[in-house]
């Protein structure tokens, strides 16, 4: 029974969620918004189950003396510490005519957000510039021939995404026409599409499959099974 | 623009008027006032007269189709001119008398407007009005209606069918039936051909290599929730890989964005090492919560890379602007690495950054032929068959468009 009522409840939302699709009137047209809204809630009491599991793991490498306990301290301190702001600030706030939300502008924890959180974010963000770089260098070495293709078709595209290309033949009076734009527009707007399209309709399919695999109960490893 | 013409030589006719009878005219303040006032007036009367707007023809409000009921849709003509008129009103009543309440207002340019705070079942009178807002003469916005059209009665009610969708429950259908029949068949012992899949026939190499190089393997199943189907594909890829790392005997580590994936992949790893003998290897600060923030997550993944420098990496699931901070961190720490997602705009930096990348239906393919289930085979087959129908669409679309014999495409338009 463990493993049938989670396949048999995950069957019915499968098939309910499918037929809604076709059929608007009630029950089936506000299946979706009924079922977002537990699962809304759901998600809601299941965050302190992940805070409470961080916390465990945490303290455990603390206990354990492990070598990257150093950084279990830091999660601890951040967690109970931006915990603490928010319910001071949620407090304070109650008390003041009118009330103020504790994530309103100039509330310590907005002050945590803007001026911790925010530029660590961005941070990490901002790295993707140099990965581009990193990846790009692998993923355009002419290897074979799709990698040249690849090289090709990059080249065309970068250079025609800024004026690089096409500056010096607009400025040198050879051409009125940004060719090399027009070329990457070209290159974005077919071979791509193309290709992508032919992604997007493999991956309806297999969402297909996959969804239908689920319902009937064949697919069981999302509920423990084999 | 001649009527527009016609009210300027009024007012400044009327302007003229004005002055001069104060001018010349031995008249008291008080008469003075009185004969502006008057003036004002017929001016204002006589542009109200030339400036009203033409209402919209037309006008007609039906249940609007394929719908759960709640809601009206009227549509008009817009205006004979148009371009002057600002927008329409849209009144509503439950009696053809009356009384009218405003609504809502479409701004200019627009034909039709959906009433959705309509109550299913109730009788409903709507009328349309258009106007235009001019300047008086005291240089105050005044809106000028045109006269109201009525329409009505209409009542809202909900469909059983959404007749926009018939081409795609009949695809869908053919293939569903298609994915079933290939099931059943292969149920009954029928041979299954699935075409090797690279990645997916890594999947023992890596864990290997993690075992010969008695590190550890982390599991990465994106930073969607359960709802995500790609979540759920990569949750069931971690049941296979989970009892290769039992038998192995090689530490896995699943870290987590979502509380809720932590219990299912909890569940999924545990049943994997029953499956093979070794529940007692299993342990559930395998499968760990670090954050519900993106690049929070994508952080602690790389510190973890970084410092516990794993021998395997797979990332299965749904990811984001992530997806490189991590395959490249990856990729720098010497891992081999194995990705499958079906977000598109990703695929491109796992193919530059992993050695193994499982591209869109593959990653949807994987959990059925690793479990080299023949149920599972067999739906592989069917979903051929919706490759098969879409290709020949493809092509015959192509030829009919080119040569404008039918419209095919209009078929796959979703609404």
């Amino acid at each position: 029974m463990r493993r049938e009522i989670p396949l048999l409840i995950t069957s019915i939302a499968g098939l309910v969620f499918a037929i809604s699709y076709f059929i608007p009137h009630w029950p089936f047209g506000e299946s979706e918004s009924i079922f977002g809204d537990w699962i809304t809630i759901v998600q809601s009491f299941a965050i302190w189950l992940g805070a409470l599991n961080l916390l465990k793991v945490s303290f455990e490498k603390i206990y354990r003396k492990r070598k990257d306990s150093l950084y279990a301290g830091v999660i601890i301190f951040c967690l109970v510490a931006t915990l603490i702001i928010g319910f001071y600030d949620g407090f304070s706030g109650l008390m003041q005519e009118p009330e103020v939300s504790f994530r309103a502008p100039g509330t310590h924890f907005d002050w945590v957000f803007v001026y911790i959180y925010t530029p660590l974010s961005s941070t990490m963000f901002a790295m993707l510039a140099f990965f581009v770089a990193s990846a790009s260098y692998r993923a355009f070495r002419a290897r074979n021939f799709e990698a040249t293709l690849l090289l090709i078709a990059a080249f065309f595209v970068m250079g025609g995404r800024v004026p690089l290309f096409d500056l010096p033949l607009l400025k040198l009076g050879i051409s009125d026409v940004p060719y090399f734009s027009l070329f990457a527009d070209w290159i974005m707007s077919y071979p791509l599409t193309g290709g992508m399209t032919a992604i997007m309709i493999g991956i309806a399919l297999g969402i297909m499959s996959s969804s239908l695999r689920i319902i009937l109960g064949i697919e069981r490893s999302h509920v423990g099974g084999a | 623009m001649n009527k527009k013409y016609t009210s300027c030589s009024l007012l400044l006719c009327s302007l003229f008027l004005t002055v001069f009878l104060l001018s010349f005219s031995p008249v008291s303040a008080q008469t003075e006032q009185e004969i502006i006032d008057s003036v004002n007036t017929i001016v204002s009367q006589q542009l109200e007269k030339e400036k009203s707007p033409a209402p919209p023809t037309e006008v007609e409000a039906v249940d609007k189709p394929n719908d759960g009921g709640g809601a009206v849709l009227i549509n008009w003509t817009i205006s004979d001119d148009g371009a002057d008129i600002k927008g329409y009103i849209i009144s509503r009543s439950e009696s053809e008398q009356g009384p009218f309440h405003d609504i809502s207002e479409s701004v200019q340019g627009s034909d039709s407007y959906t009433d959705n705070k309509a109550i299913q079942g109730v009788t409903y009178y709507y009328q349309v009005k258009s106007y235009k807002d001019i300047l008086d003469l005291n240089n105050e916005i005044q809106r000028i209606t045109s006269p109201t059209v009525s329409t009505g009665p209409v009542v809202s009610t909900a469909q059983w069918f959404n007749t926009d969708r018939a081409w795609c429950l009949f695809f869908v259908l053919i293939i569903s039936a298609a994915i079933i029949i290939f099931i059943e068949k292969a149920k009954k012992g029928s041979s299954v051909y699935v075409r090797k899949i690279a990645g997916i026939d890594a999947v023992d190499e890596a864990v290997g290599r993690a075992t010969e190089m008695g590190r550890k393997i982390f599991y990465i199943p994106g930073i969607q929730d359960m709802n995500d189907v790609q979540t759920i594909a990569g949750i069931a890829i971690l049941g296979r890989v989970g009892q290769l790392a039992a038998t192995y005997e090689t530490w896995l580590e699943v870290p987590v964005s979502k509380s809720l994936v932590m219990v299912t992949a909890r569940e999924t790893l545990k049943e994997a090492y029953t499956q093979v003998g070794r529940p007692d290897s299993f342990q559930e600060a395998q499968v760990h919560y670090l954050t519900d923030d993106q690049f929070g997550y994508a952080a602690a993944i790389d510190g973890m890379v970084v410092r516990e420098k794993p021998a395997t990496i797979f990332y299965m699931g749904a990811f984001f602007a992530e997806s490189l901070i991590l395959a490249e961190t990856g990729n720098a720490a010497g891992a081999i690495q194995i990705a499958g997602t079906a977000m598109p705009s990703q695929l491109p930096f796992f193919v530059a950054s992993c050695d193994y990348t499982l591209i869109g239906e593959e990653l949807f393919a994987a959990s059925a032929y690793l479990s080299k289930e023949p149920r599972q085979l067999g739906s592989l087959k069917g979903q051929d068959v919706g490759k098969a129908i879409f290709m020949a669409a493809i092509i015959l679309g192509v030829i009919f468009e080119t040569f404008g014999i039918w419209n095919l495409s209009q078929i796959f338009l979703v609404k």
